[in-house]
Order: structure tokens, then C-alpha cells, then sequence
């Protein structure tokens, strides 16, 4: 019997802030264990907490990028807890009145069609510390404690693990365009749960759900799901009933292991922070923010389509981190040809960032360069072999295109006399494959055109040598 | 020296009549004199000698000084006070030396004051008679086989024993005003968010609060004015300009409506507490205040509305002992058992019960019961008050129901001891400010309080009403033994 997999998603994003939520220590990632502490994030008796009220900015701004009602008054409340990475024993978080709710992410299907995913709320919370576990003993990082997070739940609207992946690379991608965090999940600072459960069809009822810990890959994600869903399949189908239960995803093996069942899981005893005062937010606030809000990706998007003529895949791949629809932009500002400035950029400057493991703006080509290479095929000048050639070179060096054009002698060759010469000699010098060609083996053309380019040292201008080789064979 | 106000030792202290490092040496005679039997001391500190003897070299060198430079005082033990421990009266923490300053010792430290040391209390504040204190169970300097009340016992005291020039206390739900009452002195607690908390190692956020605890009315209006300031490092300290209330010594207070709570004087008020403070309500009246009857209706309800919000915000707030960072640990094989082992051994049966209560209100299921129930009292508590102070400008009723009971004599019945508190609970509530005075003596020769309770930051209107009556009835404000 076949299921039908109902999913939503816990992701936990850390803000990007300088200082941490609740003190002035720096929200840096990778110091030295136990330095970015205070007496307030270590939880010493007599501290409080002081809201920094970035956060609360931040928290907005990721709010309205996800179509998410603001609430005018939210409050923070302790979530009762015993673990050694968690100074106070209790984490400040939010919970009955949380920041954000009400929103929705639109994602696109395999099939093109677009599925809207709704997000019930995002709530503020403080992240816990660091445990290190090594031989004998496991040492406590407190860091971490006090990283400001916003903890983005999801509708149980997906059904699949790709749908999963979609909405989650969704949300990071809009979460960079506001730039509230880093969305880093290797360095830990995108984190995800998954609440999974299946069905018959459908229209039956929800199943029971196990939430799936730990996931913090979007492969993992998809890893994790389809896993999870072969087990309660196989659960169901061998007469078994699914137990609601916290489970831990190994991304080593691929499995999910039960970590706690219904009846251990944890009582938190919720109640509002009486050491906080509620945050209040004025029309102002949340109208200034509305104004700052950059052009977010499914408006890129659109406008990529309508105003550069570019296809939707081109667009897609454009729209996928904001820093490449800039650089784009750019560079179609320097030349006007978005289509070719886009293979460019899909292309050479793609394989050149994951050479280099750096971003776009790092990689060495400023979108001006790259323009100005693209303007350079454009007016004949070089060809697309030489172009390579050039991008290579501008990229090492900074030189401008033209002038390792000029330098080098690259210009393309586009005098018909002194081509003609040339096919002469290639046709001269193969007189087997000559007469095949003119037998009619087309296929030979590639070899020709090959030899001339080569005879050129690449500088010939196909567009010149292409009729040159129909003439003189025919 | 004793027997001076702050403002008289300041003035000594400038015309060189004694130096700080002698003024600083008295109390710590003092201390060695009569601490081994009152207990007041949890820690006394070495150094403050030296610190007097530097202002002192400051001073004959003609520097300019703070006001009350070079006047030692004492802190009670769960107000921190830099690189001095902080123990709560506590086992569990034992050990543990903040490494950070508290709101409330630095404006101390800014105007001068030295720290004498640290005062015993009720193990984090949980009791009426510092008898939950772990070590020093702190005595009343009146008859050391009675309490000193509690929680701030220690502060109560040492201040009526002479132990030091004044203290400061914290209150929750009496917390300052009891013992204050028990010891004949003036306590005041002060609206909730007048003093900062940071550095005030919490009970119950929501109804916490420090407040000077000294031998007269002006010392505490001074006291008040160097610690009642804004503080952005608490988020709950309200932004109201400081005041001077030195100002609202007059002694005039005709015309002034001073309401009479039938609440705050029912049965379990004894006749003797009840006489003494009816004579202070006719020493109003002879001043010219209009006295006014009125009803608090909902103040039979304080004590168990208290008991939920105070130990379900102590449950949180007393996670963080664990036994991992600071303070006692137990030794345990595995982390599960530290956590028990290190909790159980490090607190005291008093604090583990309202741990536990707290917990219980606070778990799924008795939530709404329980605590969503007793923050809708509250709200009920609060409107009593707001309604009185609609009718009457202030309220007057005993601050605890007896004078100083004896030693043992409450702690196996926890019932008997939170209705010590019966009187002051209300007040922290509804978050306005509250003063005990001395206004006469029990049968039994032991010092009984009267209570001002006031609106929201009418500190001033409290002290001035409290002044006049202190000025009137000239009591004796410490034992005849101890001078
Ligand atoms: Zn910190």
C-alpha cells in the first residue's frame, strides 16, 4: 500500500547580529571556547537579560519577507529545561505570543507549477551552548549561548522530501535577500527539524508524526524525510501503529534512531519572562522596515523575465542568491546582452567559484570585465575561445579584457583574403578528407573548422570562415 | 559614633571629629563583640580597613570626596557586591565570588560607603525568621532566643545591633519590612522597578526589590536616593527621575488622608501589635491627618495568590543551580545524578519545598489552574490598591501580626510561618512601595512595627508621614544592653 507523506518544517536561523541577543558580547562564530561570554549569557545569579532590539528588527524584516502578519505586542517566556549547554536552565524564547505569524513561502514545483507553503509563526529565542564530547568527558562551549535565533515553523503543507528541499532553500534565499543571517548549515546556523507523518490518501486524516532532530543539510533533509517515510510505510503495511515520538536523524548512516518517546517528553513549563518586558512594536517601526525591504526573489524574478527577456530557468538561476542578480545587473548596466552576460555567468564564472570556493563578487572578474568580454564577442573582436582565454587572464591578473586583447594579439580575424589563404592551406594539407567533404561527409565540417582555428591560432572568425569553406569546396 | 544619622557622620567625617579608618574599626569591634551571638555576618570583609584608611589619606589630602565617603555599611548576602561572595545563605552556593558588579553596590561605591560585609538571611530568601539560613541563623538583638524574622534578618539585625551604619535588604513579600518590624528598625521597600535588580540574585523577578534598612527615617530617605535610580541594565527598572527625599522631611503632614484597611486588622493580629498601632493611627490624627476607614476585599487571597506567582518564578529562576559552573557540586557518576545529587545536598527543605510547589504549578495541565488563575488575583489584588489610593493618600496597618516569636517555634509548620507575612504580601503584588517603622513595644518588651504602604514611586509622601510620627514618638531604636 502506498502513503502519501505529510511534512513541516522547524528551521532555526541565527541572526547575524554583532552582539548577542540578550548582552554585549559578540555574536561572532569560531572564537576561542568560552571567550564570547559575560556574566549575563553564562546565566551568573543577579544578571538580566536586556533585549538588543536588532533582534527584534531582524526578526521583523524576515517577518515581512514571508508575507507574515507582525504582531503589535509580543512577549518572551521561559522554556524549563535541565542541560549542561544551557546556563540558566531555562531558554528565553517566545510562546504564546510570538513575533511573526500568518505568512507563506511560494515554491516552485518540478512540474513549473508554483504550491504556496504556509509558515505559522516565527518566535525570537536565545540559542543554547556547545557540548564537545571527547574521550572521558564532555567539555561545555558557551559561546553560542545567547546567539539571537528565530525559530521559522511551517505549516504541515509539504508532501515530499523534495518539496521539503524547495521550501528550505526558499527560505535562504529569502532570509540572504534581508540579510538577517548567514544561513550557513555547515557552520550551524540554519538548523532543522522535520514533523513527518503519512497516509493513505490524500483526504484521510493525519497520521501520527514523529519529529525528525538534527538535520542539518539539504540533502540531509531529503535523506532524512524519504528514510522516515520508508519506515512508517513499512511500519503500517507490517500491521504496526506509529508512535509519536522525538527522533534523531544519523547522517552518517542515514537512519533515524528514536530518541525520546510521548511519555518522556519534556514538560517545559512555559510561563512569560517576568524579567522582560513585552515587546511593543509602533506602526512606525514596522512601516519603516516595510520601506528598507530590498526586491525579494519571486519579484526578481519576475521583472528578470519581463525586462531582460531571459527564460524562467535563466531567471531562477539569477534570482537563487542575491548576489548574482547584482552582478548581473551590473553587468548587463556596462553591455546590454542579459542572455549572454547570464551564460557567462552560469557558466565560466560558476565553474571558477566552486574552483575557488569563493564568492561572486571575490572571484577576480568584475561584472564590468565580464561585460566588457561579452562586448568583445559581440564586436567580433575575439572569439569564444579566445574570450576563455581572456576571462582566465583578467581573472588572474585584473588586467582589463581589451587590453590582454590588444597585448596579446588576440583580435579576431575577420579579413576574408587572408582566411581564404588559410582554408586553402587546411584543404591543401588533407587531400583525403577534402575530397570526402566534398563528397558530401558533412560531418567533416567540424574537423575543418577545427584545423583553420587552429592554422589561426584561434583568432579566425568562424562567422567569416564558415562561407570561405562552403566556396571553396563546392 | 552610634547613634549618629549618615548625614551627621558625613559632617563628622569632614570636620575630622573621628577618621573613617576608626569609624570603620568601631563597627568591626562591634562585630566581634556581639556578632558571635546575633549571627549577622556571613562574611565580613578584610579589606575594608585599608579602603578606609585610603579614603582617609584622600581626605587629608584635601581631594574631593563623595558625600558619605569613608562610612562603612553591609549588604545582605544575595545583593552582590563585586569579588565578595554571594552565598544566599545557601550550600549550593558556597564558593561562589561574582566576578561582576551589582547596580546597586556600585551607586553605593559611587557615593562613598564602604562594604562591611555580607548579612545572613533566609536561604534565598525563602522564610520569615532566617531560620532556613544554612550557617549563621541569625538572632534578634532584642532577646536572642527570638528570631529576627526574615528573610532579611541578617540586614535587620546587624542595623539594630549596631553592627553597622545601615543595611540593605530585599523584599518579596515582606522580605525587609518583617524583620525591620521584628527588629525595631525602618524598612522600606520600595516601588518595583525604583532599584535596579541587576545584581540582586532573584527570588521571584515580578516581586523583588532591594530597599535601605537603617535605624531612622532620614538615613533610609538618603539611602533611597543614592540606590533609587534607572538602570538600563534591568529591563523591568522603570525610567523615573531620582529623587532627593531629604526634602520630604517636613514634618507636616496635616491634611493628609490615611487610610485604615479592616483586612489588615483581623483575629490573628495580636492585641498588643494591635494597640501599639492604633496608637500611632491617633498620633496621625493629632497631627491633623483624616483617618479613613476602607476595605481591601481581596487581601484574603494574597497569601496563596503569593505562594503560586513567588515559587513558580523561583522554580525558573533556581534552575541554574546545577552544580556545573559555580557554587557546591556533589560528586555523582554520571550527569543525570549531579544534577540530582548537587540539588538535593545544596538546598535547604524550605527552598526544595517551594521548588517543588512551584513546579507544580507551573507543569501541563495545572497551569491554568493554577498560575494562569493566580495572575488573574493579582490583577484583583492590584485593583484593591488602586481603588484605595483613589479614597485615601496612604494606608496603615501592623506589619506582622506578632512581635518576634521564639527561635524554633514556627519552622515545623510552614503555614503558620508564611502568615507572618499576611500583612506584607499584598503589597509586593501590586508593586507600590511600603515602609515598617518602630511605633511602640509588645507585652513581651519586644519591638513592634507600624506599616505605610503607598502608590506607585510615593516614596516621598511615606517617608514624610513616617518622619513625623518618628519625630513625635522618639522611641528607643536599640537595646539598652547593646550601647
Ligand atoms: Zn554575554
Amino acid at each position: 500500500m502506498s502513503y502519501e507523506p505529510v511534512i513541516g518544517l522547524e528551521v532555526h536561523v541565527q541572526m547575524s547580529t554583532d552582539s548577542k541577543i540578550f548582552c554585549t558580547c559578540s555574536n561572532k562564530f569560531g572564537a576561542e571556547p568560552n571567550t564570547n561570554v559575560c556574566p549575563v549569557c553564562l546565566g551568573m545569579p543577579g544578571v538580566l537579560p536586556v533585549l538588543n532590539e536588532k533582534v527584534v528588527e531582524y526578526t521583523v524584516k524576515a517577518g515581512l519577507a514571508l508575507n507574515c502578519q507582525i504582531r503589535s505586542k509580543s512577549v518572551f517566556a521561559r522554556k524549563n529545561y535541565f542541560y549542561p549547554d544551557l546556563p540558566k536552565a531555562y531558554q528565553i524564547s517566545q510562546y504564546e505570543l510570538p513575533i511573526c505569524e500568518h505568512g507563506y513561502i511560494d515554491i516552485e514545483l518540478e512540474d513549473g507549477t508554483q504550491k504556496r507553503i504556509g509558515i505559522t509563526r516565527i518566535h525570537i529565542e536565545e540559542d543554547a551552548g556547545k557540548l564537545n564530547h571527547e574521550a572521558g568527558c564532555s567539555l561545555v562551549d558557551l559561546n553560542r549561548t545567547g546567539t539571537p535565533l528565530m525559530e521559522i515553523v511551517s505549516e504541515p503543507d509539504l508532501r515530499s522530501a523534495e518539496e521539503a528541499k524547495a521550501y528550505l532553500m526558499k527560505l535562504k534565499t529569502i532570509l540572504e535577500y534581508v540579510e538577517v543571517s548567514d544561513c550557513n548549515m555547515e557552520e550551524g546556523s540554519m538548523r532543522c527539524d522535520a514533523n513527518v507523518s503519512i497516509r493513505p490518501d490524500s483526504n484521510a486524516p493525519f497520521g501520527t508524526r514523529a519529529e525528525i532532530k538534527n538535520v542539518n543539510s539539504f540533502r540531509n533533509v531529503e535523506r532524512a524525510i524519504k528514510y522516515e517515510q520508508k519506515r512508517q510505510e513499512k511500519v503500517l503495511n507490517e500491521g504496526g501503529k506509529i508512535v509519536q515520538e522525538t527522533r534523531l536523524f544519523n547522517a552518517d548512516t542515514g537512519i533515524t534512531a528514536s530518541m525520546r518517546g510521548k511519555e518522556d517528553a519534556h514538560d517545559y513549563r512555559y510561563f512569560p519572562d517576568p524579567d522582560l518586558v513585552p515587546i511593543v512594536l509602533e506602526d512606525k517601526f514596522i512601516d519603516d522596515l516595510k520601506a528598507w525591504m530590498p526586491e525579494l526573489p519571486d519579484a526578481k524574478l519576475a521583472r528578470f523575465m519581463s525586462e531582460y527577456g531571459l527564460s524562467g530557468m535563466d531567471a531562477d538561476f539569477l534570482v537563487s542568491a542575491k548576489a548574482y542578480g547584482q552582478y548581473f545587473e551590473q553587468a548587463v548596466k556596462a553591455h546590454n546582452n542579459p542572455k549572454a552576460v547570464c551564460n557567462w555567468i552560469m557558466g565560466e564564472l560558476m565553474r571558477r567559484l566552486n574552483d575557488k570556493q569563493c564568492t561572486i563578487f571575490e572571484a577576480g572578474i568584475s561584472p564590468e570585465n565580464l561585460a566588457e568580454i561579452v562586448k568583445l564577442i559581440d564586436e567580433g573582436k575575439i572569439s569564444g575561445n579566445i574570450a576563455k582565454q581572456v576571462f582566465d587572464e583578467t581573472a588572474e591578473t585584473g588586467k582589463k579584457p581589451a587590453d590582454i586583447v590588444a597585448e596579446k594579439g588576440l583580435v579576431q580575424n575577420s579579413n576574408e583574403d587572408e582566411l581564404e589563404a588559410i582554408v586553402k592551406q587546411v584543404l591543401d594539407a588533407n587531400p583525403a578528407e577534402t575530397e570526402r567533404f566534398k563528397g558530401g561527409e558533412v560531418k567533416l565540417q567540424g574537423f575543418f573548422m577545427g584545423q583553420i582555428m587552429k592554422a589561426s591560432k584561434g583568432k579566425a572568425n568562424p562567422a567569416v570562415v564558415a562561407p570561405l569553406l562552403k566556396k571553396l569546396t563546392s | 559614633m552610634l547613634g549618629k544619622t549618615l548625614k551627621e557622620l558625613s559632617e563628622a567625617l569632614n570636620k575630622k571629629e573621628f577618621s573613617s579608618a576608626e569609624l570603620t574599626q568601631f563597627y568591626l569591634d562591634r562585630i566581634s563583640k556581639y556578632d558571635g551571638e546575633i549571627c549577622a555576618y556571613n562574611y565580613i570583609n578584610e579589606n575594608v580597613i585599608n579602603q578606609a584608611k585610603a579614603v582617609d589619606e584622600k581626605r587629608a589630602k584635601g581631594e574631593t570626596l563623595p558625600v558619605y565617603a569613608g562610612i562603612p555599611m553591609a549588604l545582605k548576602d544575595l545583593i552582590i557586591q563585586k569579588d565578595m561572595p554571594a552565598t544566599c545563605s545557601s550550600k549550593i552556593l558556597e564558593g561562589f565570588v561574582p566576578p561582576f558588579q551589582g547596580t546597586a553596590a556600585q551607586l553605593l561605591e559611587d557615593a562613598g560607603f564602604l562594604c562591611l560585609g555580607k548579612l545572613s538571611m533566609d536561604e534565598f530568601a525563602m522564610g520569615s525568621s532566617n531560620e532556613t539560613a544554612y550557617r549563621k541563623k541569625t538572632r534578634n538583638p532584642w532577646d536572642t532566643s527570638r528570631v529576627p524574622g526574615g528573610s532579611s534578618g541578617g540586614s535587620a539585625a546587624s542595623v539594630a545591633a549596631g553592627l553597622t551604619t545601615f543595611a540593605l535588604g530585599s523584599d518579596t513579600g515582606g522580605s525587609i519590612r518583617q524583620p525591620a518590624s521584628l527588629c525595631g528598625i525602618t524598612g522600606m521597600k520600595p516601588t518595583y522597578g525604583r532599584v535596579s535588580r541587576f545584581g540582586l540574585i532573584a527570588f521571584a523577578s515580578s516581586l523583588d526589590q532591594i530597599g535601605p534598612m537603617t535605624s531612622n527615617i532620614s538615613d533610609n530617605a538618603a539611602i533611597l536616593s543614592v540606590i533609587g535610580k534607572y538602570d538600563k541594565k534591568d529591563s523591568t527598572s522603570l525610567n523615573v527621575a531620582q529623587e532627593d527625599y531629604a526634602k520630604y522631611l517636613t514634618g507636616d503632614v496635616k491634611g493628609m488622608k490615611i487610610g485604615v484597611p479592616k483586612e489588615y486588622f483581623a483575629e490573628g493580629i495580636a492585641p498588643d501589635v494591635r494597640e501599639c498601632v492604633n496608637k500611632a493611627i491617633k498620633a496621625y490624627e493629632g497631627m491633623g491627618c483624616e483617618i479613613v476607614e476602607i476595605s481591601m476585599p481581596h487581601t484574603e487571597y494574597a497569601v496563596a495568590t503569593y505562594y503560586i506567582i513567588a515559587t513558580a518564578e523561583a522554580s525558573s529562576n533556581l534552575g541554574r543551580y546545577d552544580g556545573i559552573r559555580f557554587g557546591f557540586r556533589a560528586d555523582a557518576d554520571n550527569l543525570k545524578d549531579m544534577f540530582y545529587e548537587s540539588r538535593s545536598q545544596g538546598f535547604g527543605d524550605e527552598v526544595k519545598r517551594r521548588i517543588m510547589l512551584g513546579t507544580y504549578v507551573l507543569s501541563a495541565g495545572y497551569y491554568d489552574a493554577y498560575y494562569i488563575k493566580a495572575q488573574k488575583v493579582r490583577t484583583l489584588i492590584k485593583q484593591d490598591f488602586v481603588n484605595a489610593f483613589e479614597k485615601v493618600d496612604a494606608i496603615i496597618c501592623p506589619t506582622s501580626p506578632t512581635t518576634a516569636f521564639k527561635a524554633g517555634e514556627k519552622m515545623s509548620d510552614p503555614l503558620q510561618m508564611y502568615l507572618s507575612d499576611i500583612n506584607t504580601i499584598s503589597l509586593n503584588l501590586y508593586g507600590g512601595c511600603g515602609l515598617s517603622m518602630p511605633c511602640g513595644f509588645g507585652a513581651d518588651g519586644m519591638p513592634v512595627g507600624v506599616q505605610l504602604l503607598g502608590k506607585y514611586f510615593d516614596e516621598g509622601r511615606l517617608y514624610n508621614l513616617a518622619y513625623a510620627f518618628e519625630q513625635q514618638a522618639k522611641l528607643p531604636v536599640m537595646p539598652e544592653k547593646l550601647k
